[in-house]
């Protein structure tokens, strides 16, 4: 059986058109990115039947949803939709709100135990609660959880955290990778902030005004420079990586990627851990020698691959280490004065390298 | 002791409960579609069914008369479905008084759709709700206060009726002579005495089934919890 999601939808709503093809893996965490208005909401509305497009067809894992001759109504659909403003049920309380989907969804469809998807959100202590006294965050854990508990094909997030405050954004991350990593369900997930792709994203969707305009692994979409996402101020990369080493002496935390080795200020973090390390365009840059008498410990050693003009200034440049593929933010006056070339052999030094667990 | 005629209140609770059963099953998709639609004759529909706010309820009852008599369209129709007649009758009176209090029905219903939106809706069906069992779980639990205010309206709004109903249903004894028209008869004839004690039954009784449903709503939103 082949893994993968397929859809293809032709939706107008008012001066609006949706007008998108797409196909992503069955697995992992799809992130649907774009600007306010750039139809992220429609195409998952559309998904979810939520929405009925004029001509639509989609596809989940060998299952048709919808096509010229049939649409599934939403309620014969197995997914789970968490939407931005948690939407619990205000005459339920939070136990019921999660019984309420269980219910009804045939019990030989029950892949997920309620006190396993309870522990899992860390919701355990607020099941007798009315959802009218939780706060944001806690609401949108118990929305995530009723998602789940009716243990769907599917799980669609319309920018789950948007709604929240930092602290509360901060409290639900956590809980939001243990799902990646702990369930196969495959999730379509939008969001605005780039953040939030660096640190779940395995695919990303982009969209702008009603169309797909890229469409590929996490690595792929943030490293094209024909794409809006190697542009924006956060513009970089994130790479897979695995704790190595602890330096006691210099508190330093030593990582291995495929392009090499790594090492950030101490992590209190298990050898062998996998992590996400997100490397800025604008904190690497780039010489001709390795020099030695450097204050920067990570340097590697490139090939320049493709460069953009971002303004009459500044140039974006992609790298390649090891097929590592890396992004460095560098003025055209030093692009001129060290004669850089595409193809040419560089050093990359990264200043500075952000981590997020996994 | 006087000797009462106890049907006027008998008639005037059954016509009252068959009214405001009927009227929220009518009113029930109505206010939905009212409460949610982006037709353009939204606002046709609507100022129809405040009609009957505005004009004298004697109004009401003339046309309603010349409609559901045994000369107009409906009656007729009526007639040669069923043999029966409309006007005069307690089906007529059921069928006035559902027009007369329609916009006490549709109104708090159509708030209440219009506060809660669609969002519920939607959640539910991602729930594997169908949209029959969406209704009851959540729509009904959740626009509660305003089924009971439509309820309460429309059968105190039914008890308290007069023009309509002597209009179209006269005031035949155990037929169509419902409270208000046998008040006002027995006043007429200056029983005052008679009138005191049909009068304070009825207040009596509404207010008992006032407490009575404010109860009931209290004790169910509780239970929610």
């Amino acid at each position: 059986m082949i893994s993968e999601i397929h859809g293809s939808f032709h939706f107008k709503q008012g001066s609006f058109l949706l007008d998108i093809d797409f196909k992503i893996p069955g697995r992992g965490v799809t992130t649907i990115f774009g600007a306010s208005g750039s139809g992220k909401t429609t195409l998952l509305r559309c998904i979810a039947g939520l929405e009925q497009a004029k001509s639509g067809f989609l596809k989940v894992n060998d299952c048709c949803w919808q096509d010229d001759s049939k649409f599934i109504p939403t309620y014969q659909r197995p997914l789970g939709y968490v939407f931005q403003e948690a939407s619990l049920f205000s005459h339920l309380s939070v136990k019921k709100n999660l019984e309420y989907g269980l219910q009804r969804t045939p019990p030989e469809q029950h892949k997920l135990i309620f006190d396993e998807v309870v522990d899992l959100l860390g919701i355990s202590t607020l099941l007798t609660r009315n959802p009218n006294n939780l706060s944001g965050g806690e609401k949108q854990r118990v929305a995530i959880a009723r998602a789940l508990l009716t243990s769907p094909k599917l799980l669609l997030m319309d920018e789950p955290m948007a709604a929240l405050d930092d602290n509360s954004k901060a409290e639900i991350l956590p809980y939001l990778e243990r799902l990646h990593a702990e369930l196969l369900i495959p999730i379509l997930y939008i969001t605005h902030t780039i953040a939030e792709v660096m640190r779940l994203a395995d695919n990303v969707l982009l969209i702008d005004k009603g169309k797909l305009i890229g469409n590929g692994t996490l690595s792929e979409i943030l490293t094209r420079l024909d794409l809006p996402l190697a542009h924006v101020y956060e513009a970089g990369v994130v790479i897979e990586a695995k704790v190595i080493e602890h330096d006691e002496e210099f508190h330093l935390t030593y990582l291995e990627f495929s392009g090499g080795r790594l090492s950030l200020g101490r992590e209190d973090l298990l050898l062998g851990t996998k992590v996400r390390v997100v490397l800025n365009a604008r904190d690497i840059s780039l010489a001709l020698e390795n020099e030695v008498n450097s204050s920067i410990l990570n340097t590697f050693r490139a090939i320049i691959l493709e460069v953009a003009e971002e303004s009459p200034g500044q140039l974006m440049v992609k790298l390649d280490v090891a097929n590592t593929l890396l992004l460095t933010r560098i003025t055209k006056k030093s692009w001129t004065l060290l004669n850089l070339q595409i193809g040419m052999s560089v050093y990359a030094r990264v200043k500075s390298v952000a981590l997020f667990n996994k | 002791m006087v000797d009462i005629n106890w049907s006027p209140i008998w008639l005037t609770l059954q016509l009252a409960a068959i009214t405001t059963v009927l009227l929220l099953i009518i009113s029930t998709p109505l206010a939905w579609w009212l409460a949610h639609t982006k037709c353009w004759c939204k606002s046709v529909v609507e100022a129809l069914v405040s009609l009957p706010l505005v004009i004298p309820p004697t109004v009401l009852g003339f046309y309603l008369l010349v409609i559901l008599g045994s000369q107009g369209v409906v009656g007729e129709l009526w007639q040669s479905l069923t043999g029966g007649h409309l006007a005069f009758t307690f089906t007529g009176l059921v069928i006035g008084s559902m027009i007369f209090s329609l916009p006490f029905a549709v109104h708090p219903l159509q708030n209440a759709f219009h506060a809660m939106g669609t969002r519920p809706l939607e959640v539910a069906a991602t729930l594997r709700a169908s949209p029959l069992d969406c209704f009851f779980s959540v729509i009904f639990p959740l626009a509660r206060p305003g089924f009971l205010t439509a309820a309460t309206l429309t059968f105190s709004h039914t008890v308290g009726e007069f023009g309509v109903v002597l209009m179209i249903g006269g005031s035949i004894p155990g037929k169509t002579q419902v409270l208000s028209i046998a008040i006002y008869e027995h006043v007429e004839m200056a029983d005052f005495q008679t009138a005191h004690i049909l009068s304070g039954v009825m207040l009596l009784f509404s207010f008992i089934i006032l407490v009575a449903l404010y109860a009931i709503n209290k004790h169910l939103y509780q239970q929610g919890k």
